[in-house]
């Protein structure tokens, strides 16, 4: 049997608290949306990073975040990902998960990846061994004891390998790769914890013409299995993969619709393009 | 001391030594990489060692007539078993600085308690030899003090003082971990606080009033379940226990890292945000590490203080925790085998300097420190990988692990 990449993902074990109602464990995306941020705002000694923004992503959407410097991109990713807690505001993972209240790495095994904007992979160790970490297993201290992988995961590591033409590479030390390979190994660590949602921050940057037209066909391959968000700087990046793009302007929504529309939009030419 | 006679087999002791792929005809084929504790030759070596320090050396201690000159001097056997107290502080100091990153200041602290914890019991073995001849120790005596304090509660048992052993490191350090790593507190900052935590530490056990002998500490043993201290076969059963917890710790410390528990320490030392955003708690796994390494530690002490014959609060002096580090360091952080060396060098450099020319140890010791961060940043088990380096290399695709740029060794935790 040939594992999927888009296997059901396991249970999420940081879910939220029941408060007596059934829940179905996991992911509940009965709704539509998968990810649903209300209201969040966030601020550091008085600048308002995030300011009321509201956003709704439909399950398996590819969605593009842009906006100008200080806009709160990476502020949102960080609301999302527990690394910063809004001041105000709500964050939920499908109908039932309050991320405001996991830590990251509950809401990691919940099933949110993250890529960072500098690429960020273990240097010292092995492309096999960074992805070996990465598989969505048991992240408890007592199951990292236990034994080697079993066919099942090898075949998932494989299985990352090729999505991201890395197979060659499997065995090099990571720290050794060139910067494109380590924007791809990233995100071959993220889909080997097998996520609903994928935020990837600027996943082209530093990347030769070649290696971005690579990266946009991998996102690509993964709409519809994945959610993925994509922060990016690169509007030719964007408008290649783009269906839906959001505009961010000082912590909240400026604009949203197709790329053709959002380019149209004179509030965003104002602050963003036509400069 | 476990290095392999080939090229293979001292590939397979650094920390991920592992293949990924082998090359069969056109396309890589993903094998499970082989992760053995220890290669064959490198457990015959292992127990080669064992035999000689475990085994031999004790049994000729005890056995053969004092001017016999295969009879290893009560004096060489009390360094040799020092020595491998120290090498177990080191490989604890290994676990925690080498591979999870966390450069600990503090693990003379629990090395003291364990010696302590120990020492109350060989105090109790004095029974009325003392200069005082009461059953209370000496210095309770000199204190007028008419009973034991609370602490002392059940030190005459022998497993009782086990038991402490392990229990007292063990709590302070998950206690204190818990605290700073929850607060993610980190680097420097972990290292200074350990710190002052180890000099309040000594400090309180300075004070007479504490009930640990204020800066005398314990000494003066005589009996330890039952037998005579000072008889060569009570020194030569204790060095054979030092050896059983050296060589246990290593083969421990060595499965403990081969496993994935190993990795996520690397993990978490190379990018912990990143182990986090992989859904690690990497607070449970350096709690698990840190309280580990002071568990180590502690029996270290606990094996140290019958064989000198001393505690006392000079051992949690900033000065020693220092020294760890530098042991570990010039041995080769991040390879368990390199920090076991560094600590037999570095205190046999010290032994030999503090008797023939004294004023110039620390001058030494200094040097040393700067030499190897300048010219071995991998310790001096890396000079093992450059004498490789110099032999030709004739390795077959389809026969050698995919990793041609393997760094030897364990890599140097990348601050």
């Amino acid at each position: 049997m040939r594992p999927r990449l888009d296997d059901a993902p396991r249970p999420g074990e940081g879910a939220a608290p029941a408060f007596g109602h059934l829940l179905a464990p996991g992911v509940d995306v009965s709704h539509g949306p998968i990810l649903y941020l209300d209201g969040v705002s966030v601020s550091f000694d008085g600048f308002r990073a995030l300011n009321g923004l509201s956003l709704t992503l439909d399950d398996g959407e590819l969605r593009c975040v842009i906006g100008p410097n200080g806009a709160g991109k990476t502020t949102m990713m960080d609301v999302i990902t527990g690394r910063t807690r809004p001041d105000a505001g709500r964050v939920f993972l499908g109908q039932t998960i309050d991320l405001t209240r996991l830590s990251e790495s509950q809401i990691a095994q919940a099933g949110i990846g993250r890529k960072f904007q500098r690429p960020t992979v273990f240097e010292t160790m092995t492309v096999f061994e960074n992805l070996e970490l990465a598989l969505a297993a048991d992240r408890r201290v007592r199951a990292s004891l236990r034994g080697a992988l079993d066919s099942e995961q090898l075949g998932r590591v494989e299985a990352v390998l090729d999505l991201v033409n890395l197979r060659e590479a499997v065995g090099r030390i990571a720290g050794t790769l060139s910067h494109g390979q380590k924007q791809w190994l990233e995100i071959a660590m993220l889909l080997a914890q097998q996520p609903r949602v994928l935020l990837l921050d600027e996943p082209v940057a530093g990347m030769t013409d070649a290696e971005t037209d690579a990266t946009a066909e991998l996102l690509a391959r993964l709409e519809g299995r994945h959610t993925v968000v994509v922060v990016e700087h690169d509007m030719d990046f964007v408008a290649r993969i783009a269906r839906t793009v959001t505009v961010l302007c000082e912590g909240s929504v400026l604009a949203e619709g197709a790329m053709e529309v959002v380019r149209a939009d004179p509030r965003v030419i104002e602050v963003y393009l036509g400069r | 001391m476990d290095r392999g006679p080939n090229v293979r087999a001292i590939r397979a002791v650094g920390p991920g030594a592992c293949g990924a792929t082998v090359a069969i005809g056109g396309g890589a084929v993903l094998t499970p990489p082989a992760r053995a504790v220890f290669t064959p030759p490198q457990w015959a070596l292992l127990a080669a060692g064992f035999c000689a320090v475990g085994v031999l050396a004790p049994l000729a201690h005890a056995l053969l007539p004092a001017d016999h000159a295969l009879r290893p001097s009560s004096y060489a056997v009390t360094l040799a078993g020092k020595f491998m107290c120290y090498a177990m502080l080191a490989l604890a100091m290994d676990l925690i600085w080498g591979y999870a990153g966390i450069l600990s200041l503090g693990q003379s602290l629990f090395f003291a308690l364990g010696g302590y914890a120990f020492g109350m019991h060989l105090m109790r073995g004095i029974g009325r030899e003392g200069q005082y001849q009461s059953d209370l120790p000496d210095f309770m005596v000199f204190l007028d003090w008419k009973a034991l304090p609370w602490h002392w509660w059940n030190s005459d048992s022998f497993l009782w003082s086990v038991f402490l052993v392990i229990a007292v490191p063990g709590l302070l350090a998950f206690a204190f971990g818990v605290f700073a790593f929850r607060s993610r507190i980190g680097g420097v900052y972990f290292s200074i606080i350990t710190q002052a935590l180890t000099f309040a530490a000594m400090l309180l056990f300075f004070r007479n009033e504490t009930g640990f002998g204020g800066n005398n500490g314990f000494t003066d043993f005589k009996t330890l379940l039952g037998v005579r201290i000072a008889e060569p076969s009570t020194k030569a059963a204790l060095l054979s226990a030092t050896a059983v917890a050296l060589f246990g710790t290593f083969v421990f410390a060595r499965w403990l890292v081969t496993r994935k528990f190993g990795r996520v320490l690397q993990a978490i030392r190379d990018a912990e945000s990143r182990t986090r955003f992989c859904g690690y708690d990497t607070v449970r796994y350096k709690l698990a590490v840190w309280t580990l390494a002071a568990v180590i530690s502690g029996v270290a002490g606990a094996l140290y203080v019958p064989q000198v014959g001393i505690i006392n609060p000079s051992e949690m002096s900033p000065a020693n925790s220092i020294e760890v580090a530098i042991w570990t360091a010039v041995g080769g952080r991040g390879t368990l085998i390199g920090p076991i060396v560094g600590a037999f060098l570095v205190n046999g450099a010290k032994s030999w300097f503090t008797q023939a020319v004294p004023e110039f140890w620390l001058f030494f010791l200094g040097g040393l420190f700067v030499a190897v961060t300048l010219f071995l940043p991998r310790g001096v088990i890396s000079l093992f990988e450059h004498v490789r380096g110099l032999r030709p290399r004739a390795r077959p695709a389809a026969d050698a692990p995919a990793r041609p740029d393997r760094l030897p060794e364990g890599s140097p935790p990348r601050r």
